[in-house]
């Protein structure tokens, strides 16, 4: 659980809130870094791409289709949106698995395995589709907890399930991304420990029979992670232009 | 687990870089970088439709070409026969011309030679008449001593040379 842990590295303190630089600030700098330079990589505007060129064109081309085919022509707007927080999400992952842990006194760090980040990010997504919503259609918007065709005599119970299903969003967005990110890490731990302390056993066959399984495992559990930080990314901004699609165009 | 257990002491300093972060993220790359890298994406949409339509274009251009040009081969060619057809036509008109007037020159040739002939014919018969009643005067005086006359003579030769 040491990798989870958040320490900081200078002190700072404004209006009496605690806002020290920690690692945790670090690798957000990291990332943000990581995804200027990926950008700026695709930025020469030649009509015939290079190779980063065309890989930075494809990202954004596949931001640009899921909202548009979400949200409709509408979505262009929310696209800088959607494309930001996947494109933290997923750096963020991907920073996390990176082995920083084998240069000695380094540690690597997750930002997204924060449930303060994650939550900060569902409230970010969540808190657009409030404003969008409200902003475009009004009191009218709370049409959305009565979908089409709802029967009279189900008019108590349906809005009260459409306005849970609406206010657990933000939950479900952060905790989705924080658990996944969480129960990988511990999980790569554990299989992690298994392989240091079998052998480390007294015993020379534990290593053989202990080991060299959890390293094998190890390596597609690995695989199966990155797989993971690629798909929660995903699913959070296919999720948040979902959500901005109720609040763009009812339904 | 750090994530609850510290939750309380690293909120606001999480939250103060977060919002630092992602603010740079989506103003900086979100609304900065990412529409000039749609607008280049969208530029090499359009240029290619664009070319699209030029090289439609030009292709339908090149078919009426074609056929415009095969039109003006065909009206050529239709052309060049007939003149070819009117040039044959009048030479064979100018043989048939000169044929006929060689034809008749020759003809007008002929009758005169045969005019020539049939005097020259009638010249002799009267010349050879007049010596037959000359030579018949003078066989007549020799034998017989008699004279005949001139008119006689001739009468007689006469109605000899048509008995035959």
């Amino acid at each position: 659980m040491h990798q989870f842990q958040i320490e900081p590295i200078a002190h700072l303190t404004l209006g009496g809130y605690d806002i020290s630089f920690t690692n945790s600030s670090l690798f957000m700098l990291l990332v943000l870094g990581a995804i200027w330079v990926f950008m700026a990589g695709g930025m020469k505007g030649a009509i015939v791409p290079g190779r980063w060129q065309a890989a930075v064109e494809s990202v954004t081309g596949f931001i640009n289709n899921m909202v548009s085919s979400s949200v409709g022509p509408e979505g262009k707007a929310y696209v800088p949106l959607v494309f930001s927080l996947f494109m933290f999400i997923l750096v963020a992952n991907f920073m996390g698995m990176m082995p920083f842990g084998i240069v000695p006194g380094v540690h690597g760090f997750t930002v997204t395995s924060h449930l303060t980040v994650t939550a900060i990010l569902a409230i970010m997504s969540f808190g657009t589709v409030l404003v969008v919503g409200l902003w475009r259609h009004g009191f009218h918007f709370f049409a959305l907890f009565v979908p089409h065709g709802t029967p009279w005599w189900l008019m108590w119970l349906i809005p009260a399930i459409e306005l849970f299903s609406f206010l657990i969003r933000p939950f479900s967005l952060a905790l989705r991304l924080f658990v996944a990110m969480t129960a990988g890490h511990v999980l790569m731990k554990v299989l992690a420990g298994f392989v240091i302390n079998g052998l480390n056993a007294e015993a020379a066959w534990v290593g053989a029979v202990v080991s060299l399984p959890s390293f094998i495992l190890m390596i597609g559990i690995t695989l199966l992670e990155l797989l993971v930080c690629a798909i929660q990314a995903y699913v959070f901004a296919l999720l948040t232009s979902l959500y901005i699609n109720d609040a763009v165009n009812l339904h | 687990m750090p994530q609850i257990a510290q939750i309380l002491e690293t909120y606001a300093s999480q939250a103060f870089w977060l919002l630092i972060v992602f603010g740079l993220i989506y103003f900086v790359i979100g609304r900065g970088m990412l529409p000039k890298i749609e607008a280049t994406v969208d530029a090499r949409d359009r240029k290619i439709a664009d070319d699209l339509v030029a090289a439609e274009r030009a292709k339908a251009e090149a078919l009426t070409m074609e056929g415009s040009s095969s039109a003006d081969l065909m009206a050529a060619r239709a052309a060049a026969q007939a003149e070819a057809a009117a040039a044959k036509a009048k030479a064979a008109k100018d043989a048939e011309n000169r044929l006929a007037k060689a034809d008749a020159e020759i003809g007008a040739k002929l009758a005169e030679a045969e005019g020539g002939i049939a005097k020259a014919r009638a010249t002799a018969m009267a010349s050879i008449e007049a010596m037959a009643s000359e030579a018949a005067a003078d066989i007549v005086a020799k034998v017989s001593g008699a004279k005949v006359t001139a008119a006689q003579a001739a009468t007689a030769v006469k109605t000899v040379m048509a008995n035959g």
